[in-house]
Order: structure tokens, then sequence, then C-alpha cells
């Protein structure tokens, strides 16, 4: 290929996974990795160099759309932060001493995992649970706007949500991905903050986590500019026009469709990991 | 206040596309039929791996400079809302997220500026 055509094909394919990615809000940078990796023979830093890049791209394009709305959180972003950003340096430096086989064998791990969570239901809306001292001594506590008018929400368990938040952010670093799924984890199950404010606070997040490993990996030589633009261009492109026709779209036989696509992959992944073939 | 983040961050966003795709236009223009190859991994030269490369390259009016520049926008972005969240805890006298921002924006530069050297 030269590079007019495999600049035009990675940006088509990009646009594509951020447009579904926004669309079934399970993000776009979980499927760009293995796809270069698996369909274009990208070497798997290059491809995580790349993907880490576009998901700033995605969450900052976004996360101006959704602070209007009231809904996040700002403290719980930024104490979060800490934990995230900590874990991102960590993973990116982890990442540039591991082996690739070994890279795309936790990738593979990540993708199943969040293909069987994306079929879970959430956990329930949480209703007058009762204030947590640390959580009330951080103010992490708030409210939200709901159809009755403004909620009040009380975060639980702050210090399980601060370590797997730890663990979110490494995994961001090592693999550049956004990963929403740990981050479900943390903040929906562990701390229980209602699902509005969580999804919006952490896509709020995701770009600070993310910038935290991409100064690690430009100065390491994976951040290649004739890969990550199309990328880049693509993914938030895509994702631009997926947020816009978010609300009207059918996203369940999507969400399913896109679900099937990320275990596909994630199975791939673990094979070539496994016998060493990435 | 977190108006004047959002659209922080959109404008930090665009116009970082926006250099990304003037060096694009550069880069393809002249380069467009050479062959594509990233199967193996050999590392950026130092040109597009530093800051003051980077600079330099562009200079010298090099697309992929351009694009690195744009790369390096769009990375400074959500570190600037960060600095921002200082002045903002600042003005509401919350010594305590202060604080907590304080840590993140150094961890944030420490990797920009600082992780080229030591480890």
């Amino acid at each position: 290929m030269t590079v007019l055509e495999f600049t035009a094909v990675v940006a088509v394919v990009s646009f594509v996974a951020g447009f579904l990615g926004s669309l079934t809000g399970l993000g776009g940078g979980v499927v760009l990795v293995p796809l270069l990796t698996l369909l274009f023979h990208v070497d798997i830093r290059y491809a995580i160099g790349a993907s880490l890049v576009s998901v700033i791209a995605t969450s900052s394009g976004a996360a101006a759309a959704y602070v209007k709305e009231g809904f996040s959180n700002i403290r719980i972003g930024m104490f979060l932060e800490i934990a995230t950003t900590f874990g991102a340096l960590l993973g990116a430096f982890l990442a540039t001493r591991i082996p690739t086989s070994a890279l795309a064998s936790i990738f593979g791990l990540v993708l199943l995992y969040s293909a069987y969570l994306s079929r879970k239901p959430r956990p329930e809306a949480q209703r007058n649970l009762p204030p947590d001292p640390l959580a009330t001594r951080l103010r992490l506590n708030g409210s939200f706007p709901d159809l009755e008018g403004p909620r009040k929400y009380n975060v639980q368990h702050v210090p399980t949500g601060f370590s797997l938040m730890f663990g979110a952010g490494a995994l961001s670093g090592l693999l550049g991905i956004g990963s929403g799924a740990v981050k479900v984890l943390a903040m929906d199950q562990a701390m229980r903050i209602p699902f509005k404010v969580s999804t919006t606070t952490s896509n709020f997040m995701i770009g600070v986590t993310a910038a935290a490993s991409a100064g690690v990996y430009l100065s390491r030589g994976y951040v290649d500019p004739g890969l990550a633009m199309p990328v880049m261009l693509g993914v938030l492109a895509g994702s631009l026009l997926g947020s816009r026709i978010l609300v009207k779209a059918e996203t369940k036989s999507l969400r399913l469709v896109f679900s099937l696509v990320i275990l596909v992959l994630g199975l791939q992944m673990l094979y070539k990991g496994f016998w060493g073939k990435i | 206040m977190e108006l004047i983040l959002g659209n922080l961050l959109r404008s930090g966003v665009l116009l970082s596309a926006a250099v990304v795709l003037w060096g694009a236009s550069i880069y393809l223009f002249r380069h467009a039929h050479e062959p594509a190859n990233y199967r193996v991994f050999l590392g950026e030269p130092s040109e597009f791996r530093t800051i003051r490369g980077v600079i330099r390259s562009v200079m010298n009016g090099r697309g992929r400079g351009l694009i690195q520049l744009g790369l390096l926008l769009l990375i400074a972005t959500p570190i600037a809302r960060v600095a921002f969240s200082v002045v903002g805890f600042t003005i509401e006298r919350d010594r305590l997220y202060v604080g907590f921002t304080l840590i993140v924006l150094a961890i944030l530069l420490y990797s920009l500026f600082g992780s080229s050297i030591g480890v």
C-alpha cells in the first residue's frame, strides 16, 4: 500500500470505529488497536500510541457537550484523577518494558471483559444511601438534575473506588485505551455513583488520564505522525457525528453487534498474543 | 467556570485538529506514493519525539513536524483544563482541592517534560 491509500483506509476505519463507539457508548479506542494490528499489521506499539492520541481527542471533544448539563462532578473527577494519572504514568513505563505478546494478551482479556460487561445490566440506581464519612470529608457527594428536580447522591466505598481507578489508569497507559469498562466497575459498582454522573465524569477524566501517558509515549517514539494523523482525525469526526445522532438512533441491536465484534477481536488478540505472533 | 472549561477543551481540540490537517496536506502531497510500512517498530527519530525537535522540524517546513505539533497541542488541552481548575478551586477557597489538582498537574507536567530524562 502507498502512503495515500494507507492513510485513506485507516481514516475510514477510524471514522467507523469512532462513530460506532460513541453511538453505542462502548468507546472507539478499544477496537482500534486490534483492528490496526490484526488488519493492517501495524506494530502494536505504534497502534497504542495512535489510539491514545485519539482517546484524548474524543474525550475532550465530547466533554464540552456534557459540562453544560450539570451531570459531571468535578470534585469526584479531580480526586480520582490523582489515581488514574499516577496509574497511567506507571502503565506507560510498563508498556515500554514488557514484550508485545504480553501486551496483546492483556489487551485480549480486557476486550473479553468489555464485551461481557456491555451485555450486563447496569447496577440499580442508588436511593437514599447513608453518607460515607470519608466521602463527606472529601466533599464528593453531590446532586444532579432529575425529572422531579435535583436529586442528591452519597458516594460510597471511596478507598475501593480509588484503588480501582488506579488500575483503570494503569490499563489506559499500558494499552492506549480509555478503559471505560474498569471505570464502570469503580464508579458505578464500588462507589455507587449514579449512572449519568459517572458516565459524564469519567468522560471528563479520560482525556486527562490519557494525557498523562501520552507524554511518555511521545518521548519514547511510539507516536508516529503518519499513523496517528488519520486515526485521530477519523475517530474525532466519527465520534462527533455519533454523539449528534445518539438520541434518535435505536442502539440496542447495534450494541449487540458491536459487543460481538469486541468479543471476536478479543479472542484473536489472545490467540495471537499467546502464540507470540504479535 | 464549567462553561469556560468546556469551551477551552473544544477549542483546543479543534485547533489541534486544524494543525494536524494542515500538516497532513503537506505530508501527503510530498509522500503520497511512497510505500506505507508499520510492521516493524523502529521508534520515531528525535525530531518527532521531543518538544524542541518538533519545533525545529516545523521551522524546516516539515509536514510530519506540523502533525506532531498538532498532537502536542492536543495533549496540552486537558493539561490546560487541569491548570484552570487550580484557579477555579482557588477562587472557591477550597484548599483541599487546590492541593489535589496541583498533584494531578504535577504528574501531567512530569509526563510531558520529564519523562525523557530519568527512568
